[in-house]
């Protein structure tokens, strides 16, 4: 086995590791603490949030007005509506500006 | 099979799939990045079979183009994916009747958008169910491998990738589904001491640890922002 094939296979096992050890270390308790749970509620917009931000501090005039208009988009509307407007006003702004 | 059960994993399967649709741009990108990054076309479906999880998918092949360390693009890897050690305790009070090996290999499919549809579950009241669950999951990874494999073995054919805008839909995606819970509580705080945290990471300390650190900074206001007394049971509902 070469050696980009066993980072991969080592990549696989502990990315499984996390995804099966939240649960056999929280199971042990019985009851969740408030602030733990409160903690896990916050979870998936916390760490969404994080591969958002660089994006916006990297981006241009394209890429923000893309972010601007997806993110008015999806207070109405779905996540394959806004993700197509997202990218309309993207391929669109870097078809007239670049 | 019986009725019922098939009932349940076409029932996972409506939910899957519009989501394994949104995602296949991606898939599509990762293959087509992994062979311009130096792997064989067999090494990126592996990555996409065995690793299945695409940020950090995009992250390594990013690193073996840079001839880094072995143990530092497994690392990456591994903190890239540490969320979903929160999405496991999260997703695990929900599966407390799945036996073990269900759970063994349940937990294996447990990316983003599957948290995200399994947590919608839970909140609407219904049962998580196994089958139900891999009626999710099962489009959602075979399209992301198949995927995977069609970017890698024709994504050279695309004529000008940043022109479509492929290396910014990944954001876009982001993005909504963050909107997409906002109606969870402590949402704004949460939100805007991430985002802040992440910038200040990402400029100072440097990528992949913004993801770490700037979670960390908000789960942690949270926690400390949480009535200690009182248990959040409402806490669970959704966008």
């Amino acid at each position: 086995m070469n050696e980009t094939v066993l980072i991969i296979l080592a990549g696989a096992v502990l990315t499984y590791l996390t995804r099966i050890g939240g649960d056999i270390v929280l199971s042990r308790f019985d009851n969740i603490h408030p602030r733990v749970e409160a903690g896990l509620n916050a979870v998936p917009a916390a760490v969404l949030t994080t591969l958002v931000a660089p994006a916006i501090m990297n981006g241009g005039v394209p890429e923000l007005a893309a972010m601007f208009v997806a993110g008015l988009v999806s207070l109405r509307a779905g996540l394959m509506t806004m993700f197509s407007a997202g990218a309309a006003v993207l391929i669109a702004l870097r078809y007239l500006l670049g | 099979m019986s009725d019922h059960v098939k009932t349940e994993f076409w029932q996972g399967f409506r939910h899957g799939l519009p989501v394994a649709v949104t995602a296949l741009p991606f898939a599509v990108l990762f293959g087509t990045l992994a062979v311009e990054n130096g792997l064989s076309v067999g090494e990126a479906v592996l990555m996409s079979a065995v690793v299945f999880a695409g940020a950090s998918q995009m992250v390594g092949i990013e690193l073996f183009g840079q001839h880094i360390a072995p143990w530092m693009i497994v690392f990456s890897i591994f903190a890239v994916n540490f969320r979903h050690v929160l999405y496991s305790a999260a997703v695990g009070r929900h599966t407390r009747h799945w036996t073990l090996w269900q759970k063994a290999v349940g937990f294996f499919f447990l990316v983003d958008p599957q948290y995200a549809e399994t947590e919608r579950k839970a909140a609407s009241g219904a049962r998580v169910g196994f089958v139900w669950y891999l009626g999710v999951a099962i489009p959602l990874y075979i399209l992301w491998v198949a995927c995977g494999w069609l970017g890698a073995e024709f994504g050279r054919l695309i004529p000008d990738t940043y022109a479509l805008g492929l290396d910014y839909l990944l954001p876009i995606y982001f993005l909504g589904m963050v909107l997409d819970f906002r109606k969870r509580p402590l949402w704004t705080p949460v939100v805007l001491t991430s985002g802040v945290a992440s910038s200040i990471a990402y400029a100072y300390v440097g990528s992949p640890w913004h993801v770490s650190i700037g979670a960390a900074a908000g789960i942690l206001l949270a926690a400390m922002l949480a009535p200690a007394g009182a248990k959040p049971a409402a806490a669970r509902e959704e966008a």
